[in-house]
């Protein structure tokens, strides 16, 4: 094997993909190659770094250098300059926005410093579609450390003692359901890998399915020979052609070097993992739904009991873990469950990553010790707000969770302390939001995703939903009364307690939490007819200051249903009832005059 | 079920009874048959429908059942150029929305239809998970990033 002296990592997530980080890959590779370097240093394309705002990233290895905002254009320069003669890109590394500073090594960004990776261990460090790289990393040590020294009860044992919960949304203790589905009978059991992420906005399972398949399969391995299933079945969404392929290639890898397959590792356990792909349908994130849509049925839920560790994918026990709880597995095996157990708060163990977007700074995939709170997420990694705007508040839990504001930035994020702030952790997306987003327009946006993707099956979710979103259109027309604001509670509550599955019970939780935190919004729009953020078109005034009008008559010319009236050098003056609040007038005017309020 | 008047010429049955054939003919795989009808025909026609039911020995019902529950499957056949925007939260927060109603006004199409020269199809996806770049339009399999409504005109023209 060929020792390199310097190693380039290309970031191959998505979005650096979709800003031509392939190209700067072939780009560097060619350019060492026309040095005659190829054998001196090495190119590799890797997993998302997770700092997405500032992609594509090149990172140089040993020294730590992050670039940003790199393109194929830059690439000469880096071999050239850092490469040949060791002098850093001064202008493609990181700038301090604070200080106005260049960061030379990655460990002191803000937006690293905080962080804790565990899930994201190798994403940004491995070639994802390289077993080795895998292995170098202490890759399924953890699988031969159970199967040759421990029993599964002691597997489940230390999945007990970490206190690793359901990183999918539930937050149900694995080791548990490990246990619950090792205990029930059957002649054949399945683990099942929910890699359907549908949450909008949330997008860390992608991530490390493309950034390190093999730690996902080799958790599933290990939890296949704790319950006694010889069969594992991946749930990945088609939307997801990048970490299909990855996943693909890996557990390819993984049945050449005996990992996956017959007799692993020589000690009788047989193992294999199929894929099955999702088809766009949220509800199936929920067990039930996954199961169903697994056996090529429509994606419906089903009432548990039984649970899918007693009765699962055809009939038989079936134990579901998604993507980012499989990946924490083999960590805690190598490392012990009180290592782990260690990280975090009492009732939630370890890290959570969490997918950071909306009007934030950096953008990107983080991963914090549970018990973090939101302002060091915000403000210290994310960097605060976008354009100097203000903090409004912050959406956990996509469409199933809630908005939550300033009073509980301070609050330590975990699974209980979400939920009794009426948000929860879901997924792990985090949605940033300034004073310019409406918040009954947000409610109404998660509402629509909801009912949407209700698969229509109980009443409460299929009708309550959009009677929800009906009453809240009402009242971003300015049509809505007090009235409106007592059904929208109640009937929420109602859909809450009634509804089947997980997604009919939270999905008022958007127009809950926004009307606890931000009732003043829906009185304003209610009483005042008023949208405070001018996010509302229909609540919107469109008005021209009487000092500032010139009578050009640009604004009454270009307005396409004739509303502005006025004469030439006169003050001009728009008939709201019939202005349609297109905003051509705005646009044309050269003098500021036209305004909104 | 051999009264079903199949209007699928040779060729392309062949191909489909062979997808069917590549799974078993297994109704429990019936979604990953799907995926591969829809990748070869484009979309899911009913004809296509009728014969994976025959193929696969399960009801037409139940085969349409399945198709119009996913949101990936598709009745309508697509334009050359499959415009989506991503209405995520992130995108959606940064202005999807208008840049939505800017490629309705240019196409004069509403979301899920196609332009009458089959050229454009518009439709919304939730998350391609690159919410670094939003608002995010794919067009086809290449993903525009930062775009404003401003930037809708040129992305259209890059595909005239």
């Amino acid at each position: 094997m060929a020792k390199y002296k310097m190693h380039l990592l290309v970031c191959g997530g998505t979005g650096c993909r979709a800003s031509e980080s392939e190209a700067i890959f072939q780009d560097l590779k060619t350019a060492l190659l026309n040095r005659g370097l190829e054998n001196e240093v090495q190119v590799i394309t890797t997993g998302c770094f997770g700092f997405c705002e500032k992609g594509p990233i090149v990172k140089v290895m040993p020294d730590n250098t992050f670039y940003t905002q790199v393109t194929p254009a830059d690439v000469n320069e880096i071999i050239e300059e850092h490469v040949i003669k060791g002098r850093k890109v001064n202008r493609l590394l990181y700038e301090n926005p604070e200080t106005a500073e260049k960061v030379e090594d990655s460990k002191h960004m803000g937006f690293y410093r905080k962080q804790l990776r565990i899930a994201l261990r190798n994403c940004g460090f491995i070639d994802p579609e390289n077993i080795d790289e895998y292995i170098g990393r202490d890759g399924y040590q953890a699988l031969g450390k159970c199967l040759s020294e421990l029993t599964p009860e002691q597997v489940i044992e230390i999945m007990k003692k970490s206190g690793l919960r359901g990183r999918g949304g539930g937050g149900f203790p694995a080791g548990l359901k490990w246990e619950i589905t090792r205990q029930s009978k059957a002649d054949q059991k399945y683990v099942v890998c929910n890699a359907d992420e549908g949450d909008p906005g949330a997008f860390m399972d992608r991530s490390i399915l493309e950034g390190d398949p093999h730690s996902v399969i080799e958790a599933m391995a290990i939890c296949g020979y704790c319950i006694d299933a010889t069969k594992g079945l991946v749930y990945i969404r088609a939307e997801y052609p990048l970490a299909i392929e990855r996943l693909k290639i890996a557990i390819n890898q993984a049945r050449e070097y005996g990992l996956l397959g017959k007799d692993i590792l020589g000690s009788g356990f047989d193992f294999d993992i199929e894929l099955r792909y999702g088809a766009g349908a949220f509800v199936c994130g929920e067990e039930t739904a996954l199961i169903h849509s697994m056996e090529g049925l429509r994606g419906e839920p089903t009432m548990k009991p039984p649970f899918p560790s007693v009765s699962g994918y055809l009939s038989k026990p079936t134990n579901v873990n998604n993507v980012e709880t499989f990946a924490n597995v083999p960590v805690i095996i190598n490392r012990g469950p009180e290592w782990f157990a260690a990280i975090g708060t009492e009732k939630s163990r370890g890290t959570k990553v969490f997918a950071l977007a909306g009007k934030i700074n950096n953008v990107g995939l983080i991963e914090v010790p549970m018990g973090i709170t939101l302002r060091d997420v915000i403000f210290e990694i994310g960097g605060g707000i976008k354009d100097g705007k203000k903090f409004k508040a912050v959406q956990t839990g996509g469409p199933s969770g809630g908005c939550l504001t300033h009073r509980h930035l301070d609050t330590p994020i975990d699974y209980d302390n979400l939920i009794s702030a009426g948000s929860m952790m879901g997924s792990g997306g985090m949605i940033v939001m300034d004073e310019d987003d409406c918040m009954v327009s947000i409610a109404k946006f998660y509402l629509d995703f909801t009912v949407e993707e209700s698969c229509g099956k109980c009443s409460p979710c299929r009708i309550g939903n959009k009677r929800l979103i009906e009453i809240l259109d009402k009242i971003c027309q300015g049509k809505g009364t007090m009235e409106d604001l007592d059904n929208l509670r109640n009937l929420s509550q109602v859909i809450k307690d009634t509804s089947l599955c997980g997604l009919g019970q939270t999905s008022p939780n958007p127009v809950l939490s926004t009307m606890e935190n931000f009732y003043e919004e829906y009185i304003a729009h209610v009483v005042d007819k008023k949208c405070p953020s001018g996010q509302c078109k229909a609540l919107l005034q469109y008005t021209i200051d009487e000092e500032n009008c010139v009578g050009c008559t640009a604004c009454a010319r270009n307005c396409p249903v004739n509303a502005i009236s006025g004469e030439r050098k006169g003050l001009h003056i728009i008939d709201q009832a019939v202005c349609i609040k297109c905003g051509a007038c705005i646009e044309k005017c050269k003098f500021n005059a036209v305004f909104i309020k | 079920m051999a009264s079903i008047n199949i209007k699928l010429n040779q060729e392309k049955l062949g191909q489909l009874q062979a997808i069917c054939k590549e799974f078993n003919n297994d109704k429990g795989e019936l979604i990953n048959v799907l995926h591969k009808a829809q990748h070869l025909f484009g979309y899911l026609p009913a004809e296509v429908q009728e014969v994976i039911a025959q193929e696969l020995k399960t009801s037409a019902a139940h085969v349409y059942g399945v198709v119009t529950f996913y949101s990936f499957f598709t009745m309508t056949p697509k334009g050359e150029h499959p415009i989506s925007i991503c209405m995520g939260t992130a995108c959606y927060v940064r202005g999807a929305e208008k840049v939505l109603d800017e490629f309705k006004r240019i196409l004069n199409v509403k979301v899920g239809e196609t332009t009458p020269d089959g050229k454009f199809s518009l439709s919304c996806l939730r998350c391609v998970g690159a919410c670094g770049l939003a608002p995010v339009v794919m067009v086809g399999e290449k993903v525009f990033g930062r775009v404003s409504p401003d930037g809708v005109k040129d992305i259209i023209e890059e595909y005239k």
